[in-house]
């Protein structure tokens, strides 16, 4: 195996080790912000225990977050620096931005953690929230932008080889970028929801009723209910988008081979040696409707796209477990919320209970197999039309000790976060906490 | 001005100001493993926690930001420096994310835990070391041609360079005394006696290593890259400003002026830091890379730098905050929970 290999392994690596903290960074710190607001505004002080405890979970995994991001960010030009030096010419812009950012966040971060009770107006503590919110999302959607235009590269003409008339906002705001921002958007806040739901969902399992609990489970379920439509919505959106500028990868991802109307969608199954399709569910014409909204609207079949630009149809698997989660976890959101609303007992089982404690891991997985999906689909471009993987790559002859290396320091970052964030927080139960401000209340009354 | 020099002063800047948020940072975790050791750890801990602990994070940002601008306005810079350097960045990045994520497990998880504590220290000057690795080969002399038209690292030549290693004490000690110098500031504002006569003690004995070895490296670049040598010459009265700022930094520390020592330090190295990229000027990597011909095209550049001003006029407020909540609010160092 050459470099290239070796260096697209260590990218995935890096990249599925950050995006598990990376998408907890975005996605939380709207739900601290809803629980502290909720806690403020109706004087509860379970919701504004749950700020505090949830911000000091955020802290652990930001920490992974910056350490893992910084690690990317590095490796982009160690791994890839025929790329970088093509690339850095004409995204160096939302990457600049990304990191202002990100230091916008991590300023107002590092503030909130620090000045519980040392505001007079306890309002003016929350406010610090909403830079810290904003810089999250605004990191992601630069980020986002970067990755956008590597799958649709635009705002710039090549001239034998050199780059002229280079228009950096055009690139950033490139065909891909809307729906890609919007989809990364709305999964991180919907993840972000279903992990902080299984935490809740895990005591009550585990026979703890405390309202505490009860409480964080309906606060984010609802949340997670409305992110779980907007993602489906959005990924609908991509969905179209990618038949238009990517056809090749969607026709991957659904094993579409001919080019015709009124196209079957294909879900699961499996692809035998002669590209033939088994055992698969075949939902007729909603391929076609996926994409034209029309039972009879035409899809581009990999047959009609030479064979060196065809992806791996491996993705396949990958976009069916995204969809089949994003499906599942809807329908449980749904499922609790007209439950509550009807006052089912069901929702009260130890069953129902369990699959919700599920429900954040699974998420978790869908984002992984998203990305997998978006970035496998795009082989064999680093960026589309203009540059395959193989000429972005390194030339070392020493990724592959890098790849170990990295492989134990993720292993010891990833055991080390699970260690910690089980010990912080069974160690300092709610119900410890509670008595605790209620101590400090009471004396204050005397 | 033209506007790549525009833009490798913006570069430098930040740089240089990653050299001091991480100077103070990695001394301060060096001290504070230091003085488990000796069994003075109850002296520093309380001064040097509060301290670090909301500003950590900002300092690996700066770090980012530097790298980030170098291939936002020198492009060609990711590809040499890129190829050759993946080892030692590779270190780097590993020793930075494990000192990262223990001093967080250590701070917000099991608090106290003197493995974290003691990772934390000995990882910090490390860092500087496999940073000081770029620096270092961009000087020239360590990068060669293999048959295959591959460029790598000479490893040989980068080891057996006493001109390398003098590179490598300078950035340890350099850390030590621009850390201590702003920790005897900094509990001198606590009105922390202890911690005060230690950390006034450490900047004594860091302070000469520190311009022995800055000296030092003046004279071995006469050998090493003799037009660099007469570059730096010909700033010889910049150095000459840089070595005055350092009396007055020690003179002001006996005299009990801890912050304005302090401020003569960062001029110190200021001047020296910038003295040291003027004398280097045109070379980005010493002979294959200026900044004339790794500049990005000129459209970016100028959106770069709009983005740039911007993002300060949102950065400045927001440190000023962090300044005025964590490092100069008396109240907050003096007593408050960590």
């Amino acid at each position: 195996m050459e470099s290239v290999e070796f260096s697209r392994y260590l990218t995935m690596l890096t990249l599925s080790v950050h995006v598990v903290f990376a998408t907890v960074g975005v996605g939380v710190p709207i739900f601290i912000a809803i629980a502290h607001w909720l806690g403020l505004k109706r004087g509860d002080e379970h919701y504004l225990l749950l700020a505090k405890r949830w911000a000091r979970g955020y802290v652990i995994s930001v920490a992974v977050g910056v350490v893992t991001g910084t690690a990317i960010a590095l490796q982009l030009a160690l791994l890839w620096p025929r790329f970088m030096e093509f690339a850095g010419q004409l995204v160096a812009l939302p990457l600049f931005m990304e990191t202002f950012a990100f230091f916008f966040e991590a300023i107002f971060l590092g503030i909130y953690l620090y000045t519980w009770n040392r505001f007079k107006n306890p309002k003016h503590h929350f406010l610090l929230l909403i830079p810290v919110v904003l810089g999250a999302a605004m990191s992601a959607l630069f980020i986002t932008s970067v990755n956008a235009f590597m799958n649709t590269p635009q705002g710039f003409t090549l001239v034998d080889g050199q780059l002229t008339n280079i228009q950096p906002l055009l690139a950033m705001f490139n065909p891909a970028m809307p729906t890609k921002v919007a989809h990364v958007l709305t999964s991180a806040y919907m993840t972000a929801a279903f992990i902080l739901a299984s935490i809740a969902a895990f005591h009550l399992w585990r026979g703890n009723n405390h309202v505490y609990h009860r409480k964080a489970l309906s606060l984010t379920m609802k949340v997670a209910l409305i992110f779980s439509i907007a993602t489906a919505l959005v990924g609908d959106l991509s969905g179209k988008f990618l038949a238009e500028y990517q056809p090749e990868k969607l026709a991957a991802a659904e094993w579409h081979f001919e080019t015709e109307g009124e196209a079957p969608l294909v879900l699961y199954g499996i692809l035998t040696e002669t590209n033939e399709v088994k055992y698969a569910i075949r939902i007729p014409y909603a391929l076609s409707i996926l994409v034209h909204s029309h039972p009879s609207g035409v899809v581009t079949g990999l047959n009609d796209i030479p064979e060196e630009y065809h992806p791996p149809y491996l993705i396949h698997y990958f976009f069916d477990i995204m969809v089949t989660i994003g499906v599942w976890l809807t329908v449980l959101s749904l499922f609790y919320m007209v439950a509550l609303w009807r006052n089912w007992s069901v929702i009260k089982s130890k069953m129902f209970r369990f699959l919700l404690v599920t429900s954040g891991p699974l998420a978790m997985v869908a984002i992984q197999a998203g990305w997998w999906f978006t970035e496998v689909g795009r082989q064999p471009w680093i960026m589309r039309g203009f540059m395959t993987t193989a000429e972005g790559a390194t030339d070392s002859p020493h990724v592959p000790l890098m790849l170990v290396a990295f492989a134990i320091l993720y292993f010891i970052l990833v055991v080390g976060t699970g260690v910690v964030l089980t010990r912080m927080f069974k160690n300092n139960p709610v119900e410890k906490e509670l008595e605790k401000i209620n101590a400090i209340q009471r004396s204050e009354a005397k | 001005m033209t506007v790549e020099v525009i833009g490798i002063s913006v570069l430098w800047l930040f740089l240089f100001g990653y050299v001091i948020v991480a100077s103070i940072d990695f001394g301060a975790g060096f001290f504070n493993a230091s003085t488990i050791v000796t069994g003075k750890h109850h002296i520093v801990n309380s001064v040097i926690q509060r301290y670090l602990s909301p500003v950590w994070e900002i300092t690996n940002v700066f770090l980012v930001f530097f790298f980030v601008g170098m291939i936002g306005f020198f492009p060609s810079t990711a590809y040499y420096f890129g190829t050759v350097l993946l080892i030692p960045i590779s270190i780097s990045i590993i020793l930075l994310a494990l000192r990262g994520s223990y001093y967080a497990f250590g701070t917000y998880g099991t608090k106290g835990h003197v493995g974290y504590t003691l990772m934390y220290g000995v990882t910090g000057v490390l860092i500087p070391a496999s940073l000081s690795t770029a620096l270092i080969v961009s000087q020239g002399g360590f990068i060669r041609e293999t048959a295959t038209g591959r460029i790598e690292l000479d490893y040989l030549a980068l080891f057996t360079s006493p001109f390398a290693w003098s590179i490598i004490l300078l950035s340890l000690v350099s850390v030590l005394f621009i850390s201590a110098s702003f920790l005897a500031y900094y509990s001198s504002v606590a009105e922390d006696k202890g911690a005060l006569k230690l950390f006034r003690r450490y900047t004594w004995i860091w302070s000469f290593p520190t311009i022995i070895t800055a000296l030092g490296i003046i004279i071995e670049m006469k050998w090493h890259n003799i037009e660099h040598f007469q570059g730096l010459l010909s700033l010889w009265w910049l150095f000459a400003l840089s070595f005055v700022c350092f009396v007055m930094s020690l003179w002001l520390l006996k005299k009990g002026q801890y912050g304005w020592s302090f401020i003569f330090v960062v001029l110190q190295f200021a001047i020296a830091f910038y003295g040291y990229g003027v004398s280097r000027y045109p070379y980005l990597l010493y002979p294959n890379l200026t900044i004339y011909d790794g500049f990005t095209n000129e459209t970016m550049a100028y959106a770069l730098i709009t983005v740039f001003i911007l993002g300060l006029l949102l950065l400045i407020p927001s440190l000023y905050l962090v300044f005025k909540l964590f490092i100069m609010n008396k109240p907050y160092i003096k007593k408050g929970k960590v």
